[in-house]
């Protein structure tokens, strides 16, 4: 459904998202995961054609065999909404504080075209419901400073699924939320994969996402893509050093009660400041002369794909936090 | 022994003349830190976890109770007679980078609380900073630079130097680690640990993150909606929640064990936490409880002692009715049930061919 290859994202000479290639199959949940920096919201960005302004693109994004780069800003809005939904970390800047929830909702039915008047007010309630808004005749009539947080994302996902795209883009969709509003939009999230034929991709830092729902997971550092592979493998047996202290990060439920505990040193490094050599080296246990001199490419490793010359092969997650 | 801080019956009430405008941020809360101890406290947002770290400051004045700092009653004090209770007592916020002026020096930065409580450390304020930056893992090197040169990891590391500059007994945090990249926050979870051993510092730790409270917090506060529901040593509440709301808490955030788990489930609650404003009758949590009766629709459960390690928990039905329950979610969420994940054997390591998936 969707090929992307060598995909960068360039502020003058910087390349905030530097040569990402990856492929989203139709009806897969695909999760995006990185630490701030990592160009991770950019590359999502790219996707939809939306970049911030002074950035260039370069490279191929093929969705359902059409170049994205190549289509003119027209035809990409249409494509937007049309096929393509997007939910953003905070609907509240996301969504027109002055129009009532239903309208919002019906007004990106009519704009493309799938259908008009009291037929798309129908419609926008039917999915406020379907997004499991209680009495959602009530919330389409509010604007949205009066529903809470987690209903304004809830609102937010109901408005990316007007159209009935068949691909939905979710930058950060939880972060803002509390942890037991996340969990609901999570379940929601699971629900939509199991009953639709819809393609997600979900873009987080939160590791707890993960869980459950994903088929596959990419993980970025630096502007690179540093592992991609089926959730399985790169939660238990990840390949790339990054991958495995990236997992071990959110453990210390696992470590005994105020253990010291086990961390990947120092910051990732700015968008001025990356090393030479594999991004990670500055702050990878396994770095040896090679990593230092010469960025490594993705290759197959074991049950994933790793940009890295010296892979864990073997390592697995259990044994170390047993 | 004297706790270090006492919150009694502590009432905070925002709005006003108006009957119905007014909120009840905080509603008659009573907490206790002792020396070297730490209490985290945990809830969701709204649930007045900030503004009772605000009441604990001074930074704000409690509409009803007492605030105690080493036995003395420090509710009505003035900014003044504040002063010494405020060298003791000192706090780290969530975003550092707000509590800097982005213009000053970090060697700046460091010898303001020194100028303000006119303290001359024997060896000079210069060495003094550089032993506290060192504590906390940066180096003098970094003294001449300005705090956007600094990530948010080293910021906030910065933050707790210059709150230990006046080795204060009490710590306060306010979401220490909330706007850290997870990498990040293991970090400062490390610094705090170890300021911790090696001073003996007190801390009162604000967060909504279990994860993070559970790993450093000796005793455990949970509020919701302006009440502790359950309070108790750490490690004991962590292995086995009693109130429906600590255990939906502790089933929202998965380990990655329990992420592994494919048997794993969450405690959903339905809708959302209602605002202070409009404060359910009865049991607060009873629009959301799983477990939800009759009375706990009427009656308000009071907060009380369920057994001899000081755990208390305001809950009609617990731990009668809830041990159980919280017991088995707290070992799905460690992954204690179900099979280990397969491996996987190591294959071929390969050259990406142009037509390969990626």
């Amino acid at each position: 459904m969707l090929q992307i290859r060598d995909l960068s994202v360039s502020f003058g000479r910087r390349r905030a998202v530097d040569g990402v290639s990856f492929d989203v199959e139709e009806g897969e949940f695909f999760l995006v995961i990185g630490e701030s920096g990592s160009g991770k919201s950019l590359t999502g960005g790219a996707i939809l054609g939306l970049n911030p302004s002074g950035s260039t693109r370069t490279g191929s994004i093929r969705f359902k065999g059409r170049e994205m780069l190549e289509l003119p800003e027209r035809e990409l809005r249409h494509l937007r909404g049309d096929q393509i939904g997007i939910v953003y970390q905070n609907p509240l800047s996301a969504m027109n504080p002055v129009i009532r929830v239903g309208d919002q909702i019906a007004e990106s039915i009519i704009v493309h075209g799938k259908g008009s008047g009291r037929a798309a007010a129908t419609r926008a309630i039917e999915l406020l419901e379907r997004v499991h808004i209680p009495d959602p005749a009530r919330v389409a009539q509010a604007f949205p400073h009066e529903i809470s947080g987690g209903m304004r994302q809830r609102a937010m996902i109901a408005m990316a699924l007007a159209c009935g795209p068949s691909l939905l883009i979710a930058d950060e969709p939880t972060t803002a939320l509390d942890v037991t509003i996340k969990a609901q939009i999570l379940e929601l999230f699971a629900e939509l994969r199991r009953e639709r034929s819809l393609t997600i991709i979900l873009i987080t830092h939160d590791m707890g996402v993960v869980t459950q729902l994903a088929d596959r997971v990419l993980v970025m550092y630096a502007g690179k893509v540093a592992e991609v592979g089926p959730v399985e493998t790169i939660m238990n047996q990840p390949a790339h050093p990054y991958t495995k202290a990236l997992m071990l990060s959110g453990a210390m439920s696992d470590a005994p009660f105020k253990s010291v505990l086990q961390v990947i040193p120092g910051s990732a490094p700015t968008l001025d400041a990356r090393p030479l050599g594999c991004r990670f080296n500055p702050r990878c246990a396994y770095a040896q002369d090679d990593c230092r001199a010469t960025m490594p490419s993705l290759r197959p490793i074991a049950g994933s794909l790793a940009a890295c010359h010296h892979p864990l092969v073997g390592f697995r997650h259990s044994e170390l936090v047993a | 022994m004297t706790p270090l801080l006492e919150l009694e019956d502590v009432t905070k009430v925002f709005g006003g003349r108006r009957a119905g405008a007014t909120v009840r941020a905080v509603d008659g809360v009573t907490l206790r830190v002792g020396r070297g101890e730490t209490l985290g406290v945990a809830g969701e947002s709204g649930c007045g976890k900030s503004t009772l770290a605000r009441l604990a400051l001074r930074l704000m004045d409690a509409t009803d109770g007492v605030v105690r700092f080493d036995g003395q009653d420090v509710t009505h004090l003035s900014s003044l007679g504040l002063l010494p209770v405020r060298r003791r007592m000192q706090a780290v916020f969530q975003d550092p980078l707000a509590s800097f002026n982005a213009r000053e020096t970090v060697r700046r930065i460091m010898r303001e609380p020194f100028n303000v409580h006119s303290l001359s450390p024997s060896g000079g304020i210069d060495a003094k900073i550089e032993e506290l930056l060192t504590s906390v893992g940066l180096s003098a090197t970094d003294l001449d630079k300005r705090p956007d040169e600094f990530s948010g990891g080293q910021l906030q590391r910065i933050a707790i130097a210059r709150a230990l500059a006046v080795e204060p007994e009490l710590m306060i945090g306010d979401e220490p680690t909330s706007a850290l990249d997870p990498s990040i926050q293991a970090q400062i979870i490390n610094v705090l640990l170890s300021i911790q051993r090696d001073r003996n510092v007190a801390f009162l730790i604000i967060s909504h993150d279990l994860d993070v409270l559970g790993h450093i917090a000796d005793r455990l506060a949970i509020m919701y909606l302006g009440v502790v529901v359950e309070t108790g040593p750490g490690p004991a509440l962590m292995a086995g929640p009693l109130h429906p709301y600590t255990q939906a808490l502790l089933s929202a955030a998965p380990t990655p064990r329990a992420r592994r788990n494919q048997q794993w489930k969450r405690v959903l609650l339905p809708g959302d936490p209602p605002s202070p404003a409009h404060v359910p009758a009865g049991c607060r949590f009873h629009p959301r409880c799983p477990i939800v009766q009759p009375d706990c629709r009427t009656t308000v459960p009071v907060l009380r002692a369920v057994g001899p390690d000081g755990t208390q928990v305001a809950c009609h039905y617990a731990p009668e009715e809830t041990q159980t329950q919280g017991r088995a979610i707290a070992a799905a969420r460690l992954g204690h049930d179900g099979d280990p994940p397969p491996t996987i054997s190591p294959g071929q390591h390969g050259v990406l061919a142009s037509g390969d998936r990626i």
